[in-house]
């Protein structure tokens, strides 16, 4: 049920983005994230945005895991 | 995901996990369950590390008696029923919203909430009801719905909400019997809730958290962090899943909820009563509550189907030790819930080998 898929918006309007999943392309309602811009990656669920991903995190996880001596 | 590969993790996970007792880390969320087993995480853990479904599959948790109710108003002359896919098979005793449908009853299937508004402008002399199934994460969309209903003029489009809430669920299920060591959190409730809305998982039941995405890579980064905090001794909570979850989540989303929502007891499967765990319509959109609108009658509730359901959404039976697992029980012909919707812990033991 909370499934969500990654993908770029590459147009927005009337609160509404067109996503790129990699060639296929949907809309979604920006309701929930409205301050979505293009070129952002977003995570879409149920045909919402309901969130922007942060493509530096991967690198924050790294240092968290490292800090935790966890490696 | 994390520039650590799968293999890198597995070995550390194994490091640490060396020489400490069983581990029995649950997750609460369906779509972990699959990716679980997709990834063929668990022959990547050590033996001593065991990973659990909870009840983080709300097709799995919704209660007979709202699942009678929602089959009362699919029933209904001029009502056209839309829901999510995964609810249609689900059985109420000899019915389902696909047996009503079979029989005539306009049952449609929508990717969004929102599909259903745009059938209510389409069919103005039709009654359209939404069944408002899901956690936090799909709340917000329900939400998202009734505003757009109440700001456009909507006025043949009701709301039956089943909507339920993980904290309550989580502090109930610890409470009682169980043997979880730790909690895998799920990702995109707390995209959402934000990470911080399972901070009382370490403060208040004293057992380490970790918040997960559903690559293989970001599922072992959090096994790794709850690993570590068990061998030390040391539960707290560590957002495993950072590119999608904010500590804070998504506030736009939290606030239309809000809005829109208050919080009431409600009934899951396997679990009984929760207070505080349901969300229900405020008074003052009351206007587009299918409970309101309609006199629901209260029909006789079927029993369980007799299968180990409840006890596997606890955590304390797994798909394989029930008497009718992939007997009786498939997915072709499920007696109980957790086979039938694709996120079920049965539907997914079944799928992917049963014994696994």
């Amino acid at each position: 049920m909370c499934l969500a898929i990654p993908g770029r918006i590459i147009k927005i309007k009337n609160e509404e983005a067109v996503i790129d999943y990699g060639g296929v392309t949907r809309k979604a309602a920006l309701r929930l994230c409205p301050e979505a811009k293009i070129g952002d990656a977003a995570l879409v669920h149920a045909g919402f945005v309901i969130q922007l991903l942060d493509e530096e995190a991967a690198k924050e996880l790294e240092a968290i895991l490292a800090e935790t001596e966890m490696l | 995901m994390t520039n650590l590969d799968a293999h890198t993790l597995a070995q550390a996970i194994a490091r640490k996990a060396q020489g400490l007792p069983e581990m029995t880390l649950m997750e609460v969320c369906g779509t972990h369950t699959h990716a679980i087993f997709r990834y063929g995480i668990r022959q990547l853990l050590p033996k001593n590390v065991r990973l659990i479904s909870g009840p983080g599959c709300p097709v799995c948790v919704t209660d007979n008696a709202d699942l009678a109710r929602a089959l009362w108003l699919a029933a209904q002359k001029d009502v056209v029923f839309c829901c999510f896919g995964d609810m249609l098979r689900v059985p109420c005793g000899k019915e389902s919203l696909l047996s009503l449908r079979a029989a005539g009853a306009d049952v449609r299937i929508c990717v969004s909430p929102m599909d259903a508004l745009a059938l209510a402008k389409e069919l103005p002399r039709k009654r359209i009801v939404w069944f408002g199934v899901g956690f936090e994460t799909t709340a917000p969309h329900t939400a998202a719905l009734i505003e757009a209903a109440e700001r456009g003029g909507v006025p043949n489009i009701s709301v039956y909400s089943v909507h339920k809430t993980m904290p309550q669920a989580l502090r109930a299920l610890m409470s009682g019997q169980n043997r979880i060591s730790a909690l895998l959190c799920p990702g995109h409730v707390a995209a959402i809730t934000g990470a911080e809305a399972f901070r009382f998982v370490p403060n208040e039941l004293h057992m380490p958290a970790a918040v997960a995405g559903f690559e293989a890579e970001d599922i072992l980064a959090a096994v790794l962090a709850l690993v570590t905090m068990l061998r030390g001794g040391t539960p707290s909570l560590v957002n495993a899943y950072p590119r999608a979850v904010k500590s804070e989540g998504n506030k736009t989303a939290l606030a239309l909820t809000e809005k829109i929502f208050e919080p009431e007891d409600a009934l899951w499967r396997g679990l009984g009563l929760i207070p505080g765990s349901g969300l229900k319509i405020r008074k003052e959109y009351e206007a587009f509550d299918a409970t309101k609108r309609f006199k629901i009658e209260e029909t006789a509730v079927p029993a369980a189907a007799g299968c180990r359901c409840g006890e596997i959404l606890r955590g304390l039976a797994e798909p394989t030790d029930c008497p009718y697992f992939a007997k009786t029980c498939t997915p072709q012909s499920p007696l109980g819930a957790c086979m039938v919707s694709a996120e079920g812990a049965c539907a997914a033991y079944y799928k992917y080998g049963g014994t696994i």
